[in-house]
Protein backbone atom coordinates (compact mmCIF):
# COMPACT_ATOMS: atom_id res chain seq x y z
CA UNK A 1 0.00 0.00 0.00
CA UNK A 2 1.37 3.34 -0.94
CA UNK A 3 2.29 5.46 2.02
CA UNK A 4 1.23 9.03 2.52
CA UNK A 5 1.25 11.31 5.51
CA UNK A 6 -1.58 12.72 7.62
CA UNK A 7 -1.92 15.44 10.21
CA UNK A 8 -3.75 14.43 13.36
CA UNK A 9 -5.05 15.92 16.58
CA UNK A 10 -4.73 13.85 19.74
CA UNK A 11 -6.78 13.96 22.90
CA UNK A 12 -4.72 11.95 25.39
CA UNK A 13 -5.54 11.00 28.98
CA UNK A 14 -2.76 12.26 31.28
CA UNK A 15 -2.62 11.18 34.90
CA UNK A 16 0.45 11.68 37.10
CA UNK A 17 -0.08 8.60 39.25
CA UNK A 18 -2.76 6.29 40.65
CA UNK A 19 -3.99 8.79 43.22
CA UNK A 20 -3.86 12.04 41.23
CA UNK A 21 -6.88 13.13 39.23
CA UNK A 22 -6.23 12.93 35.50
CA UNK A 23 -7.37 15.00 32.55
CA UNK A 24 -7.25 15.08 28.76
CA UNK A 25 -4.42 16.97 27.03
CA UNK A 26 -4.57 18.01 23.39
CA UNK A 27 -1.63 17.50 21.06
CA UNK A 28 -1.12 17.96 17.33
CA UNK A 29 1.15 15.89 15.12
CA UNK A 30 1.91 16.59 11.50
CA UNK A 31 3.18 14.40 8.68
CA UNK A 32 2.55 11.05 10.35
CA UNK A 33 3.16 8.24 7.86
CA UNK A 34 0.04 6.14 7.26
CA UNK A 35 2.35 3.10 7.08
CA UNK A 36 3.44 3.58 10.69
CA UNK A 37 1.80 1.73 13.55
CA UNK A 38 -0.24 3.46 16.23
CA UNK A 39 2.52 2.94 18.80
CA UNK A 40 5.12 4.37 16.41
CA UNK A 41 2.89 7.43 16.22
CA UNK A 42 2.92 7.50 20.04
CA UNK A 43 6.74 7.31 19.90
CA UNK A 44 6.77 10.33 17.58
CA UNK A 45 4.54 12.17 20.06
CA UNK A 46 6.87 11.28 22.95
CA UNK A 47 9.98 12.32 21.00
CA UNK A 48 8.28 15.65 20.41
CA UNK A 49 7.29 16.00 24.09
CA UNK A 50 10.79 15.13 25.31
CA UNK A 51 12.28 17.57 22.76
CA UNK A 52 10.08 20.28 24.22
CA UNK A 53 11.16 19.39 27.74
CA UNK A 54 7.82 17.83 28.69
CA UNK A 55 6.95 14.53 30.34
CA UNK A 56 6.37 11.78 27.71
CA UNK A 57 3.09 9.85 27.70
CA UNK A 58 3.39 6.54 29.58
CA UNK A 59 1.83 3.58 27.73
CA UNK A 60 2.33 -0.18 27.88
CA UNK A 61 4.04 -2.03 25.03
CA UNK A 62 6.52 -4.82 24.54
CA UNK A 63 6.80 -7.14 21.52
CA UNK A 64 5.02 -4.86 19.05
CA UNK A 65 4.06 -7.85 16.93
CA UNK A 66 0.66 -8.58 18.43
CA UNK A 67 1.45 -11.58 20.60
CA UNK A 68 2.59 -10.38 24.02
CA UNK A 69 -0.63 -8.78 25.24
CA UNK A 70 1.16 -5.82 26.75
CA UNK A 71 -0.19 -2.94 24.65
CA UNK A 72 -3.63 -1.61 25.39
CA UNK A 73 -5.24 1.81 24.69
CA UNK A 74 -8.90 2.65 24.15
CA UNK A 75 -8.76 4.52 20.83
CA UNK A 76 -11.79 6.43 19.54
CA UNK A 77 -14.19 4.36 21.62
CA UNK A 78 -12.69 0.96 20.76
CA UNK A 79 -10.26 -1.31 22.61
CA UNK A 80 -7.11 -1.53 20.44
CA UNK A 81 -8.63 1.04 18.09
CA UNK A 82 -10.96 0.83 15.10
CA UNK A 83 -9.43 -2.19 13.32
CA UNK A 84 -10.55 -5.77 14.08
CA UNK A 85 -8.44 -8.72 15.25
CA UNK A 86 -5.38 -6.58 15.93
CA UNK A 87 -3.65 -5.18 18.99
CA UNK A 88 -2.80 -1.49 19.15
CA UNK A 89 0.79 -2.18 18.05
CA UNK A 90 -0.55 -3.74 14.84
CA UNK A 91 -3.00 -0.94 14.18
CA UNK A 92 -1.90 1.20 11.24
CA UNK A 93 -2.27 4.95 10.96
CA UNK A 94 -3.90 4.39 7.56
CA UNK A 95 -7.03 3.57 9.55
CA UNK A 96 -7.31 7.29 10.38
CA UNK A 97 -8.23 10.25 8.24
CA UNK A 98 -6.30 13.46 7.67
CA UNK A 99 -7.12 16.07 10.36
CA UNK A 100 -8.93 13.46 12.45
CA UNK A 101 -9.15 13.94 16.21
CA UNK A 102 -8.11 10.73 17.97
CA UNK A 103 -9.19 10.19 21.56
CA UNK A 104 -6.83 7.92 23.53
CA UNK A 105 -7.88 6.60 26.94
CA UNK A 106 -6.54 3.91 29.26
CA UNK A 107 -8.55 0.71 29.90
CA UNK A 108 -11.31 1.78 32.28
CA UNK A 109 -12.31 -0.85 34.84
CA UNK A 110 -12.46 -1.19 38.59
CA UNK A 111 -10.22 -4.24 38.27
CA UNK A 112 -7.61 -2.30 36.23
CA UNK A 113 -6.60 0.85 38.15
CA UNK A 114 -4.53 3.44 36.26
CA UNK A 115 -0.84 3.49 37.19
CA UNK A 116 0.12 6.48 35.07
CA UNK A 117 -1.28 8.14 31.95
CA UNK A 118 -2.37 5.25 29.72
CA UNK A 119 -0.82 2.44 31.77
CA UNK A 120 -3.13 0.29 33.87
CA UNK A 121 -2.42 -2.35 36.50
CA UNK A 122 -3.51 -5.70 35.06
CA UNK A 123 -2.24 -7.79 37.99
CA UNK A 124 -5.83 -8.89 38.57
CA UNK A 125 -5.39 -11.27 35.61
CA UNK A 126 -2.27 -12.76 37.23
CA UNK A 127 -4.19 -13.31 40.46
CA UNK A 128 -6.96 -15.09 38.57
CA UNK A 129 -4.35 -17.31 36.86
CA UNK A 130 -2.70 -18.10 40.20
CA UNK A 131 -6.06 -19.36 41.46
CA UNK A 132 -6.20 -22.19 38.94
CA UNK A 133 -4.99 -21.33 35.46
CA UNK A 134 -2.48 -24.18 35.40
CA UNK A 135 -2.10 -27.96 35.35
CA UNK A 136 -0.43 -29.31 38.50
CA UNK A 137 2.78 -31.16 37.67
CA UNK A 138 3.08 -34.69 39.03
CA UNK A 139 6.52 -36.03 39.92
CA UNK A 140 8.10 -38.84 37.94
CA UNK A 141 9.72 -39.26 34.57
CA UNK A 142 9.09 -37.06 31.56
CA UNK A 143 5.94 -38.38 29.84
CA UNK A 144 6.25 -39.62 26.27
CA UNK A 145 5.10 -37.25 23.60
CA UNK A 146 1.73 -38.21 22.09
CA UNK A 147 1.15 -40.79 24.86
CA UNK A 148 -2.32 -39.31 25.32
CA UNK A 149 -4.24 -39.19 22.04
CA UNK A 150 -6.26 -35.99 21.64
CA UNK A 151 -8.89 -35.54 18.90
CA UNK A 152 -7.96 -32.87 16.36
CA UNK A 153 -11.19 -30.96 17.03
CA UNK A 154 -10.43 -30.71 20.77
CA UNK A 155 -6.83 -29.68 20.29
CA UNK A 156 -7.89 -27.03 17.76
CA UNK A 157 -10.48 -25.62 20.11
CA UNK A 158 -8.05 -25.65 23.02
CA UNK A 159 -5.50 -23.87 20.84
CA UNK A 160 -8.09 -21.24 19.88
CA UNK A 161 -8.72 -20.59 23.58
CA UNK A 162 -4.98 -20.57 24.30
CA UNK A 163 -4.46 -17.80 21.76
CA UNK A 164 -5.76 -15.37 24.43
CA UNK A 165 -2.87 -13.01 25.18
CA UNK A 166 -4.43 -11.59 28.36
CA UNK A 167 -4.40 -8.00 27.12
CA UNK A 168 -7.67 -7.11 28.87
CA UNK A 169 -9.50 -5.71 25.83
CA UNK A 170 -12.53 -7.81 26.83
CA UNK A 171 -12.73 -6.13 30.23
CA UNK A 172 -12.08 -2.71 28.72
CA UNK A 173 -14.83 -3.18 26.13
CA UNK A 174 -17.47 -4.87 28.29
CA UNK A 175 -20.11 -2.43 29.49
CA UNK A 176 -19.93 -4.26 32.84
CA UNK A 177 -16.10 -4.55 32.93
CA UNK A 178 -16.56 -8.31 33.11
CA UNK A 179 -13.51 -10.57 32.84
CA UNK A 180 -15.54 -13.60 31.73
CA UNK A 181 -14.01 -13.89 28.24
CA UNK A 182 -10.47 -13.96 29.66
CA UNK A 183 -11.36 -16.44 32.43
CA UNK A 184 -13.35 -18.62 30.04
CA UNK A 185 -10.42 -18.79 27.59
CA UNK A 186 -8.04 -19.79 30.37
CA UNK A 187 -10.47 -22.39 31.73
CA UNK A 188 -11.26 -23.75 28.24
CA UNK A 189 -7.70 -24.17 27.03
CA UNK A 190 -7.13 -26.67 29.85
CA UNK A 191 -10.63 -28.14 30.32
CA UNK A 192 -10.66 -29.31 26.69
CA UNK A 193 -7.54 -31.44 27.11
CA UNK A 194 -7.21 -34.70 29.11
CA UNK A 195 -4.30 -33.28 31.13
CA UNK A 196 -6.42 -30.37 32.29
CA UNK A 197 -9.72 -32.20 32.78
CA UNK A 198 -8.66 -33.67 36.14
CA UNK A 199 -8.67 -30.27 37.83
CA UNK A 200 -11.40 -28.72 35.68
CA UNK A 201 -13.99 -28.32 38.45
CA UNK A 202 -11.60 -26.90 41.02
CA UNK A 203 -10.09 -24.60 38.41
CA UNK A 204 -13.42 -23.12 37.30
CA UNK A 205 -14.59 -22.54 40.87
CA UNK A 206 -11.37 -20.97 42.13
CA UNK A 207 -10.78 -18.73 39.12
CA UNK A 208 -14.38 -17.43 39.16
CA UNK A 209 -14.15 -16.79 42.92
CA UNK A 210 -11.04 -14.63 42.48
CA UNK A 211 -12.53 -12.91 39.43
CA UNK A 212 -15.60 -11.97 41.52
CA UNK A 213 -13.42 -10.62 44.34
CA UNK A 214 -11.35 -8.32 42.15
CA UNK A 215 -14.08 -5.89 41.14
CA UNK A 216 -15.01 -7.16 37.69
CA UNK A 217 -18.70 -6.97 36.73
CA UNK A 218 -21.11 -9.72 35.68
CA UNK A 219 -21.27 -10.97 32.10
CA UNK A 220 -24.51 -10.04 30.35
CA UNK A 221 -23.68 -11.81 27.06
CA UNK A 222 -23.67 -8.69 24.88
CA UNK A 223 -20.84 -10.22 22.86
CA UNK A 224 -18.86 -6.96 22.58
CA UNK A 225 -15.76 -8.66 24.09
CA UNK A 226 -15.64 -11.24 21.32
CA UNK A 227 -15.92 -8.51 18.68
CA UNK A 228 -13.09 -6.41 20.17
CA UNK A 229 -10.81 -9.32 21.14
CA UNK A 230 -7.60 -9.06 19.07
CA UNK A 231 -7.47 -12.86 18.98
CA UNK A 232 -11.16 -13.46 18.23
CA UNK A 233 -11.78 -15.57 21.36
CA UNK A 234 -15.30 -16.99 21.01
CA UNK A 235 -18.22 -16.43 23.36
CA UNK A 236 -18.67 -20.22 23.23
CA UNK A 237 -15.85 -20.42 25.78
CA UNK A 238 -18.00 -18.43 28.23
CA UNK A 239 -20.75 -21.03 27.81
CA UNK A 240 -18.16 -23.70 28.60
CA UNK A 241 -17.01 -21.82 31.71
CA UNK A 242 -20.63 -21.54 32.89
CA UNK A 243 -21.04 -25.27 32.27
CA UNK A 244 -17.83 -26.12 34.14
CA UNK A 245 -18.88 -23.91 37.03
CA UNK A 246 -22.38 -25.41 37.28
CA UNK A 247 -20.99 -28.97 37.07
CA UNK A 248 -18.41 -28.14 39.74
CA UNK A 249 -21.21 -26.89 42.02
CA UNK A 250 -23.35 -29.98 41.47
CA UNK A 251 -20.37 -32.30 42.09
CA UNK A 252 -19.77 -30.76 45.52
CA UNK B 1 -23.31 -24.76 47.43
CA UNK B 2 -23.72 -21.72 49.69
CA UNK B 3 -21.11 -19.81 47.70
CA UNK B 4 -22.92 -20.62 44.45
CA UNK B 5 -25.73 -18.08 44.82
CA UNK B 6 -23.35 -15.30 45.84
CA UNK B 7 -21.02 -15.96 42.87
CA UNK B 8 -21.48 -13.98 39.66
CA UNK B 9 -22.39 -17.10 37.66
CA UNK B 10 -24.77 -18.31 40.41
CA UNK B 11 -26.68 -15.02 40.40
CA UNK B 12 -26.95 -15.12 36.63
CA UNK B 13 -28.08 -18.75 36.88
CA UNK B 14 -31.06 -17.52 38.92
CA UNK B 15 -31.72 -14.81 36.31
CA UNK B 16 -31.70 -17.43 33.53
CA UNK B 17 -33.90 -19.98 35.27
CA UNK B 18 -36.46 -17.39 36.43
CA UNK B 19 -36.32 -15.78 32.97
CA UNK B 20 -37.01 -19.05 31.16
CA UNK B 21 -39.87 -19.70 33.59
CA UNK B 22 -41.32 -16.31 32.64
CA UNK B 23 -40.86 -17.23 28.97
CA UNK B 24 -43.13 -20.25 29.53
CA UNK B 25 -45.62 -18.06 31.43
CA UNK B 26 -45.78 -15.58 28.53
CA UNK B 27 -46.59 -18.38 26.09
CA UNK B 28 -49.46 -19.62 28.31
CA UNK B 29 -50.75 -16.07 28.89
CA UNK B 30 -50.66 -15.26 25.18
CA UNK B 31 -52.49 -18.47 24.26
CA UNK B 32 -55.28 -17.69 26.77
CA UNK B 33 -55.49 -14.10 25.53
CA UNK B 34 -55.76 -14.89 21.84
CA UNK B 35 -59.16 -16.50 22.46
CA UNK B 36 -60.36 -12.89 22.42
CA UNK B 37 -60.23 -13.06 18.61
CA UNK B 38 -62.94 -15.75 18.86
CA UNK B 39 -65.41 -13.31 20.44
CA UNK B 40 -66.78 -12.67 23.95
CA UNK B 41 -67.89 -16.22 24.73
CA UNK B 42 -64.62 -17.83 23.70
CA UNK B 43 -62.56 -15.32 25.70
CA UNK B 44 -64.76 -15.52 28.79
CA UNK B 45 -64.51 -19.29 28.78
CA UNK B 46 -60.73 -19.05 28.38
CA UNK B 47 -60.49 -16.56 31.27
CA UNK B 48 -62.83 -18.67 33.40
CA UNK B 49 -60.73 -21.76 32.73
CA UNK B 50 -57.53 -19.88 33.70
CA UNK B 51 -59.19 -18.49 36.82
CA UNK B 52 -60.53 -21.81 38.08
CA UNK B 53 -57.97 -24.38 36.89
CA UNK B 54 -56.20 -25.79 39.99
CA UNK B 55 -52.79 -26.03 38.25
CA UNK B 56 -52.98 -22.36 37.23
CA UNK B 57 -54.10 -21.41 40.76
CA UNK B 58 -51.20 -23.39 42.20
CA UNK B 59 -48.75 -21.72 39.80
CA UNK B 60 -49.81 -18.16 40.71
CA UNK B 61 -47.66 -17.76 43.84
CA UNK B 62 -44.76 -19.53 42.07
CA UNK B 63 -45.15 -17.07 39.19
CA UNK B 64 -45.09 -14.12 41.59
CA UNK B 65 -41.93 -15.59 43.14
CA UNK B 66 -40.41 -16.00 39.65
CA UNK B 67 -41.09 -12.35 38.85
CA UNK B 68 -39.65 -11.16 42.17
CA UNK B 69 -36.53 -13.31 41.82
CA UNK B 70 -35.93 -12.03 38.27
CA UNK B 71 -36.46 -8.39 39.25
CA UNK B 72 -34.46 -8.44 42.51
CA UNK B 73 -31.49 -10.28 41.01
CA UNK B 74 -31.49 -8.05 37.93
CA UNK B 75 -31.03 -5.06 40.25
CA UNK B 76 -28.34 -6.77 42.35
CA UNK B 77 -26.40 -7.72 39.21
CA UNK B 78 -26.93 -4.35 37.51
CA UNK B 79 -25.76 -2.32 40.51
CA UNK B 80 -22.56 -4.36 40.70
CA UNK B 81 -22.08 -3.86 36.95
CA UNK B 82 -22.49 -0.09 37.24
CA UNK B 83 -19.97 0.01 40.09
CA UNK B 84 -17.39 -2.05 38.21
CA UNK B 85 -16.33 0.92 36.06
CA UNK B 86 -15.76 3.80 38.53
CA UNK B 87 -14.28 6.12 35.88
CA UNK B 88 -16.26 6.18 32.63
CA UNK B 89 -14.88 6.49 29.12
CA UNK B 90 -15.17 9.84 27.38
CA UNK B 91 -15.71 8.18 24.03
CA UNK B 92 -17.31 4.74 23.63
CA UNK B 93 -18.56 3.22 20.40
CA UNK B 94 -20.51 0.00 20.97
CA UNK B 95 -22.88 0.33 18.04
CA UNK B 96 -21.06 -2.25 15.93
CA UNK B 97 -19.98 -4.66 18.64
CA UNK B 98 -23.25 -5.43 20.43
CA UNK B 99 -26.99 -5.02 19.94
CA UNK B 100 -28.86 -2.07 21.44
CA UNK B 101 -31.21 -4.46 23.25
CA UNK B 102 -28.35 -6.37 24.89
CA UNK B 103 -26.91 -3.13 26.28
CA UNK B 104 -30.26 -1.86 27.56
CA UNK B 105 -31.80 -4.94 29.16
CA UNK B 106 -32.23 -3.18 32.50
CA UNK B 107 -34.11 -0.24 30.94
CA UNK B 108 -36.29 -2.51 28.80
CA UNK B 109 -36.93 -4.55 31.93
CA UNK B 110 -37.85 -1.48 34.00
CA UNK B 111 -40.22 -0.34 31.25
CA UNK B 112 -41.89 -3.76 31.14
CA UNK B 113 -42.09 -3.73 34.95
CA UNK B 114 -43.88 -0.37 34.80
CA UNK B 115 -46.37 -1.88 32.39
CA UNK B 116 -46.74 -4.96 34.59
CA UNK B 117 -47.74 -2.76 37.54
CA UNK B 118 -50.43 -0.96 35.52
CA UNK B 119 -51.54 -4.27 34.05
CA UNK B 120 -51.95 -5.94 37.46
CA UNK B 121 -54.02 -2.97 38.72
CA UNK B 122 -56.19 -2.95 35.57
CA UNK B 123 -56.87 -6.65 35.21
CA UNK B 124 -55.57 -9.04 37.86
CA UNK B 125 -56.66 -6.90 40.82
CA UNK B 126 -60.08 -6.10 39.32
CA UNK B 127 -60.82 -9.73 38.42
CA UNK B 128 -59.63 -11.06 41.79
CA UNK B 129 -60.87 -8.40 44.17
CA UNK B 130 -63.01 -5.92 42.21
CA UNK B 131 -66.67 -5.82 41.16
CA UNK B 132 -67.17 -7.86 38.00
CA UNK B 133 -70.26 -8.22 35.83
CA UNK B 134 -71.38 -11.81 35.77
CA UNK B 135 -72.67 -13.57 32.65
CA UNK B 136 -73.71 -17.09 31.80
CA UNK B 137 -71.98 -18.96 28.98
CA UNK B 138 -73.21 -22.48 28.11
CA UNK B 139 -75.03 -22.66 31.43
CA UNK B 140 -71.97 -21.73 33.54
CA UNK B 141 -71.95 -18.44 35.42
CA UNK B 142 -68.63 -16.58 35.09
CA UNK B 143 -67.05 -13.10 35.22
CA UNK B 144 -67.47 -11.02 32.07
CA UNK B 145 -63.71 -10.60 31.49
CA UNK B 146 -64.30 -9.67 27.85
CA UNK B 147 -66.22 -6.56 28.88
CA UNK B 148 -63.33 -5.51 31.14
CA UNK B 149 -60.74 -5.89 28.36
CA UNK B 150 -62.88 -4.38 25.61
CA UNK B 151 -63.83 -1.52 27.97
CA UNK B 152 -60.22 -0.52 28.64
CA UNK B 153 -59.37 -0.45 24.94
CA UNK B 154 -62.54 1.27 23.68
CA UNK B 155 -64.72 2.93 26.37
CA UNK B 156 -62.58 5.85 27.50
CA UNK B 157 -62.10 7.86 24.29
CA UNK B 158 -58.64 9.45 24.10
CA UNK B 159 -57.46 7.61 27.23
CA UNK B 160 -58.20 4.30 25.56
CA UNK B 161 -56.03 5.33 22.61
CA UNK B 162 -53.21 6.30 24.95
CA UNK B 163 -53.64 3.05 26.87
CA UNK B 164 -53.52 1.08 23.62
CA UNK B 165 -50.35 2.92 22.56
CA UNK B 166 -48.66 2.27 25.92
CA UNK B 167 -49.73 -1.38 25.68
CA UNK B 168 -48.20 -1.76 22.21
CA UNK B 169 -44.97 0.07 23.08
CA UNK B 170 -44.62 -2.11 26.19
CA UNK B 171 -44.80 -5.26 24.12
CA UNK B 172 -42.27 -3.92 21.64
CA UNK B 173 -39.98 -3.34 24.65
CA UNK B 174 -40.71 -6.88 25.85
CA UNK B 175 -39.95 -8.21 22.37
CA UNK B 176 -36.57 -6.44 22.38
CA UNK B 177 -35.92 -7.75 25.90
CA UNK B 178 -36.65 -11.31 24.71
CA UNK B 179 -34.53 -10.81 21.57
CA UNK B 180 -31.44 -10.83 23.82
CA UNK B 181 -32.86 -12.73 26.81
CA UNK B 182 -33.77 -16.01 25.16
CA UNK B 183 -30.35 -16.89 23.79
CA UNK B 184 -28.60 -15.28 26.75
CA UNK B 185 -30.44 -17.53 29.25
CA UNK B 186 -29.17 -20.67 27.52
CA UNK B 187 -25.66 -19.23 27.26
CA UNK B 188 -25.59 -18.58 31.02
CA UNK B 189 -26.76 -22.12 31.72
CA UNK B 190 -23.86 -23.35 29.59
CA UNK B 191 -26.24 -24.76 26.99
CA UNK B 192 -24.69 -23.06 23.98
CA UNK B 193 -21.75 -23.31 21.62
CA UNK B 194 -20.86 -21.77 18.25
CA UNK B 195 -23.54 -23.72 16.34
CA UNK B 196 -26.28 -23.51 18.98
CA UNK B 197 -25.74 -19.80 19.51
CA UNK B 198 -27.07 -19.12 16.00
CA UNK B 199 -29.95 -21.59 16.39
CA UNK B 200 -30.97 -20.24 19.79
CA UNK B 201 -30.73 -16.64 18.54
CA UNK B 202 -33.09 -17.45 15.66
CA UNK B 203 -35.47 -19.36 17.94
CA UNK B 204 -35.38 -16.47 20.43
CA UNK B 205 -36.15 -13.95 17.71
CA UNK B 206 -39.08 -16.02 16.44
CA UNK B 207 -40.40 -16.30 20.00
CA UNK B 208 -39.89 -12.57 20.65
CA UNK B 209 -41.79 -11.67 17.46
CA UNK B 210 -44.65 -14.06 18.29
CA UNK B 211 -45.00 -12.59 21.81
CA UNK B 212 -44.73 -8.94 20.73
CA UNK B 213 -47.02 -9.36 17.70
CA UNK B 214 -49.43 -11.68 19.51
CA UNK B 215 -50.13 -9.28 22.36
CA UNK B 216 -50.15 -6.27 19.99
CA UNK B 217 -52.97 -7.86 17.97
CA UNK B 218 -55.34 -7.42 20.94
CA UNK B 219 -55.49 -3.58 21.12
CA UNK B 220 -55.28 -3.41 17.31
CA UNK B 221 -58.29 -5.74 17.09
CA UNK B 222 -60.33 -3.38 19.28
CA UNK B 223 -59.04 -0.22 17.58
CA UNK B 224 -59.68 -1.42 14.06
CA UNK B 225 -62.84 -3.53 14.38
Amino acid sequence: MSSKTINIKLKVWRQKDATTKGKFENYELSEISTASSFLEMMDVLNEKLVGEGNEPVAFDHDCREGICGMCSLFVNGHAHGPDTLVTTCQLHMRKFKDDETITIEPWRAGGFPVIKDLMVDRNAFEKIMQAGGFVSVSTGGVPDANAIPIPKKDSDEAMDAASCIGCGACVATCKNSSAMLFVSAKVSQLALLPQGKLEASRRAKNMVAVMDELGFGNCSNTGACEMECPKGISLAHIARLNREFLVATIKE
Amino acid sequence: MSSFFTSSIGKKFLMSVSGLFLVVFLAVHLTANLFILGGPDAFNQSAHFMGTNPIITLMQPILAFGFLLHIIYSLIIQIKNWKSRPVKYKKVDQSETSTWASRNMIWLGIFVFGFLTVHIINFFYVIKFGEMNMITVNGVEMEDSYKLVAGLFTDFGAISYIYSAVYIISFIALGLHLHHAFWSAFQTLGLSNIAWRKRLSVLGDIYAIIVAAGFTIIPLYFLLF
